[in-house]
């Protein structure tokens, strides 16, 4: 199950990041592909993205929800939220950690030999806070004479933006790099002290900033797929929660299984000894309760 | 009814989906990851 995620995660970072034609042709990839939300972060601004960001289009589309109000368009972001909504009724947060290339990274980063650090429980609203207030209100009501909203989580947030796309596009064109002020630095700077935390602490942008998989996060007890905690088969060996990138501690009661901080890679599944965590897909059973804590009651 | 949850999701964001494209989204979603998105890049 590892090496068939694995493969998925290459798989799709490869797909998302395909126009390599860049430095001959357009900076930016310009075909029909980009109306496509790619359902992980990878900015369509990079030089090699093929498809849009869903974070970076909702934002687009909320920025100027507005102006377009005034000449008769409600660009609300319905093509955005029914492309992740479809995607998360499917999967809950599966993206997250089978299709993300920025997942990738902070996998990868992790790998490092450093010491490691635990994460702080109460951060887990992070996303949510960005999400709401990044995303969402920022766009909609801070807004210029015209009217129109600014992409808030993109400009200030966003370290994916100046990895794949700051950093590219300013060592390949002198004249990004001449415009680049404290903006730039500031992001820069964003992005090392993310890049140094991705080094201690198993996915900390994705437990405690993504707003993508804050909305995948919502689907997840919901979803086609599910996973289902058998608390009588359970030994108490702890496998599941020391192997866990997001910490979900769901054998002893603390978590649901199916808890929005779940990512669904599966490694608690494939690692249980005792077959206590186990898959489903398909309607909701109603004869077992999916929640850990009550089975265990 | 909690039974289905998952398939009504599905088709309500299925509607959702259709909408925006229904209502022109998606040229609007296309022009913007076509051109280069300076505050991604940490300029503008």
């Amino acid at each position: 199950m590892e090496r068939l995620r694995r493969k998925s995660q290459y798989i799709f970072t490869l797909l998302a990041n395909a126009y390599w034609l860049f430095p001959w042709r357009s900076p930016i990839y310009q075909g029909p592909l980009k109306k496509i939300c790619f359902p992980g972060l990878n900015c369509h601004s990079c030089p090699a993205a093929t498809m849009s960001c869903p974070i970076g289009a909702l934002q687009n589309l909320l920025a100027t929800l507005r102006p377009g109000l005034q000449m008769g368009q409600i660009h609300f972001g319905a093509y955005v939220l029914g492309s992740l909504g479809l995607i998360g009724s499917i999967g809950g947060r599966m993206p997250c950690s089978w299709i993300c290339p920025f997942g990738l990274l902070q996998k990868w980063l992790f790998l490092l030999p450093v010491p490691k650090l635990s994460f702080w429980r109460p951060l887990r609203w992070g996303p949510y806070l960005f999400l709401i207030v990044f995303v969402v209100l920022l766009p909609i009501l801070v807004v210029d004479s015209l009217g129109y909203g600014s992409t808030w989580f993109c400009k200030y947030v966003c370290p994916a933006g100046t990895l794949e796309a700051g950093i590219p596009l300013l060592c390949l064109d002198q004249g990004l790099r001449r415009a680049a002020g404290w903006l730039f630095a500031y992001k820069f700077i964003v992005l090392i002290l993310l890049l140094i935390w991705c080094t201690v602490t198993t996915r900390p942008f994705c437990r405690a900033i993504c707003p993508l998989g804050a909305i995948y996060g919502l689907f997840n007890r919901i979803s086609w797929l599910r996973l289902r905690f058998h608390p009588d088969r359970c030994v108490q060996c702890e496998a599941c929660l020391t192997i866990c990138p997001t910490g979900v501690s769901f054998y002893n009661g603390l978590d649901d299984l199916n808890s929005a901080a779940c990512i669904r890679c599966l490694r608690c599944f494939s690692i249980c000894p005792a077959n206590a965590v186990t898959l489903e897909f398909g309607p909701v059973r109603e004869d077992i309760s999916n929640t850990s804590e009550s089975e265990i009651i | 009814m909690r039974r289905y949850l998952p398939l009504f999701t599905a088709i309500a964001f299925i509607a959702l989906l259709a909408l925006g494209i229904w209502s022109g989204e998606v040229p609007v979603v296309w022009h913007k990851a076509i051109t280069i998105c300076l505050s991604c890049i940490g300029i503008g």
